[in-house]
């Protein structure tokens, strides 16, 4: 066994990284857990991974739940760890920004040795970058060998479908954090559409020559992965444990543990399993209508459901994207499995957002914090996940709560 | 409300057709080349339509008609088209977002810019909301799932919210 120190300079710091030669020995070398200083019994074990909801990297973030990231060149104790990434249920796959990496991973290339380039787009905007092969390594767990989307708009000229999307997010300012870690309910981030070339593919994968970049057909292991599933345990899914809070607060600590009844720290505890369809939804029914898109996303900085004609509820006049009731609305709603059971209840506050930010300066954790989703839909971000254990159970992963996928709290 | 279905299929495209009927309705579709857009004529939807290949589902409403188109990829994009023959409105959903300079056509620019000032002053991922005089952008969902619409406000006939817009 061996482990070694390897000093890599970043572009703001120097990052110390402890490197470990063997999963095992990682545990005792690499294990980061136990660090928080909430006065809750803290998860301890070499599947739990410290989080923390605060300003994020780029300062400013409201309710953005980030951890830190090791990659390593595969096979190699050449490695860096990079904090401020965002801890993403509503995505799978771990992107970062060039800007923050400092070892150079190896290129995935087409059979044809072109580099591999991605176009991932979220709601407000897509990431562009190249594929590239990383170890990486969280808490005592290590996914070897792992596609990771490197985020850079200038390595590769952005093909016109991918620039289509709209705006690109390619700096820290830009995405408010150095990476987006998903962890969601898929093993990859595309799935089989994204396998055959021809009209079904959605264009996401490229194969750039220097003529420019073309559509590349990209099997289900070559795509970006969620990491957890190339785990060689603890590879069915991940629990977020946050506190509760009762104000808005300046830092709050959790944990992301790996696995769902895989060890004595990660069982399901009773947790009520709500299953999720074929994209990634469930229902949320709401004065007695059901929104079947609706979904939990760690990813999502706050509650964000319906619009001001539904609920009555006013937005904010200098931010349309976000609820400024005159007093703070109590409210209730049913999350039901996407086959329509079981149902439970989620209690939840709107409070006025612009008072919410004005009153609290410094805080970065606003469990009251909540928006406008006009598309008919439930979009439970982090928020929801204060007082709450909530289990992502990966896509066709056995757990002792039945098959992936689904969520659980 | 008269509902009136049109499905036509082109050249090359029968094999697929034999399949797509096979196939879940998600997975099927045909060539995706260009949709008309928002505050375009509505025979820019028909020529796309050709152009397609595809599957056009048209629905007509009393003050308006819509054009549903499905694309291979999953994506169904439905343009809302005033009696005038004007593209009022766009909805889309799908597992992906649709070409948004596509459907948006010369509000594209406009959308492109808004979103990028709203990622810009708030970070923090969440749903878009767009709400400008002359255009309104509303999207939202997550990866495999994704859902929005756009519309002229100016435009909305009388009587018609946009709740109807999906």
């Amino acid at each position: 066994m061996k482990c070694v120190r390897v000093i890599l300079t970043g572009v703001n710091r120097i990052t110390t990284v402890a490197a470990c030669g063997t999963l095992l020995f990682a545990v005792a070398c690499g294990g980061s857990s136990g660090s928080s200083p909430t006065p809750t019994p803290t998860p301890t074990g070499s599947n739990v991974q410290a989080i923390t909801v605060n300003a994020g990297p780029a300062g400013n973030y409201a309710n953005g739940a980030f951890t830190s990231v090791t990659v390593c060149v595969p096979g190699t104790s050449t490695c860096q760890t990079i904090d401020g990434v965002l801890v993403d249920t509503g995505s799978s796959g771990l992107r970062l920004l060039s800007s923050a990496l400092a070892v150079s991973l190896p290129q995935q290339k087409a059979s044809d040795g072109n580099p591999v380039v991605e176009c991932l787009p979220f709601v407000s905007f897509y990431t562009w970058g190249p594929v590239q092969t990383a170890d990486v390594e969280i808490a005592g767990e290590k996914a070897s060998s792992t596609p990771i989307q490197v985020i850079s708009g200038s390595d590769f000229t952005v093909p016109k479908a991918c620039a289509d999307f709209g705006p690109s997010a390619e700096t820290l300012s830009d995405l408010g954090a150095n990476g987006i870690l998903g962890v969601g309910n898929f093993p990859q981030d595309c799935g089989g559409a994204c396998t055959t070339t021809g009209p079904s593919n959605p264009d996401l994968y490229y194969e750039c020559p220097a003529s420019g970049c073309v559509v590349v057909a990209e099997g289900f292991a070559q795509q970006v992965q969620n990491p957890v599933v190339l785990f060689s345990t603890d590879n069915n899914g991940v629990i977020i444990e946050l506190p509760a809070v009762s104000g808005p607060e300046t830092t709050l600590s959790g944990s992301l543990i790996f696995g769902i009844g895989t060890q004595s720290n990660n069982g399901l505890n009773g947790a009520t399993v709500y299953s999720v369809d074929d994209y990634g939804n469930f229902i949320t029914t709401y004065q007695k209508t059901a929104y079947n898109q609706s979904f939990i996303d760690s990813g999502s900085n706050g509650l964000y459901f319906l619009d001001s004609s539904t609920t009555g509820i006013p937005v904010c006049s200098d931010a349309n994207y976000f609820y400024c009731p005159s007093a703070t609305q109590n409210l209730s709603a049913a999350n039901e499995g996407s086959t329509g059971s079981p149902s439970g209840t989620v209690s939840f506050s709107v409070a006025n957002a612009d008072n919410l930010f004005n009153n609290n300066p410094n805080a970065n954790v606003f469990g009251q914090l909540a928006g406008p989703n006009t598309i008919d839909n439930f979009d439970w971000g982090l928020p929801f996940f204060y007082g709450r254990n909530v289990y992502t159970a990966i896509y066709g992963q056995s757990t002792p709560g039945g098959t992936g996928p689904y969520w659980a709290y | 409300m008269i509902e009136r279905q049109i499905f036509q299929s082109h050249g090359g495209a029968t094999k697929l057709v034999l399949r797509a009927a096979i196939l879940s309705a998600a997975m099927l579709m045909f060539a995706l080349p260009s949709f008309a857009g928002l505050g375009e004529d509505v025979s820019s939807v028909q020529a796309d339509q050709a152009y397609m290949q595809g599957k056009l589902r048209v629905t007509q409403a009393q003050a308006y008609a819509v054009h549903e188109i499905q694309a291979p990829t999953g994506i169904v994009v439905r343009e809302y088209v005033l009696t005038s023959g004007k593209v009022f409105a766009v909805a889309w959903q799908g597992p992906w977002p649709p070409d948004m300079r596509q459907i948006l056509a010369n509000y594209f620019g406009q959308y492109q810019q808004a979103a990028q000032a709203q990622v810009n002053s708030h970070p923090g991922r969440r749903p878009l909301v767009i709400e400008q005089p002359g255009l309104v952008v509303q999207s939202g969902g997550h990866m495999r799932s994704f859902a929005g619409r756009a519309y002229i406000p100016e435009m909305l006939p009388q009587g018609v919210s946009a709740e109807a817009i999906r």
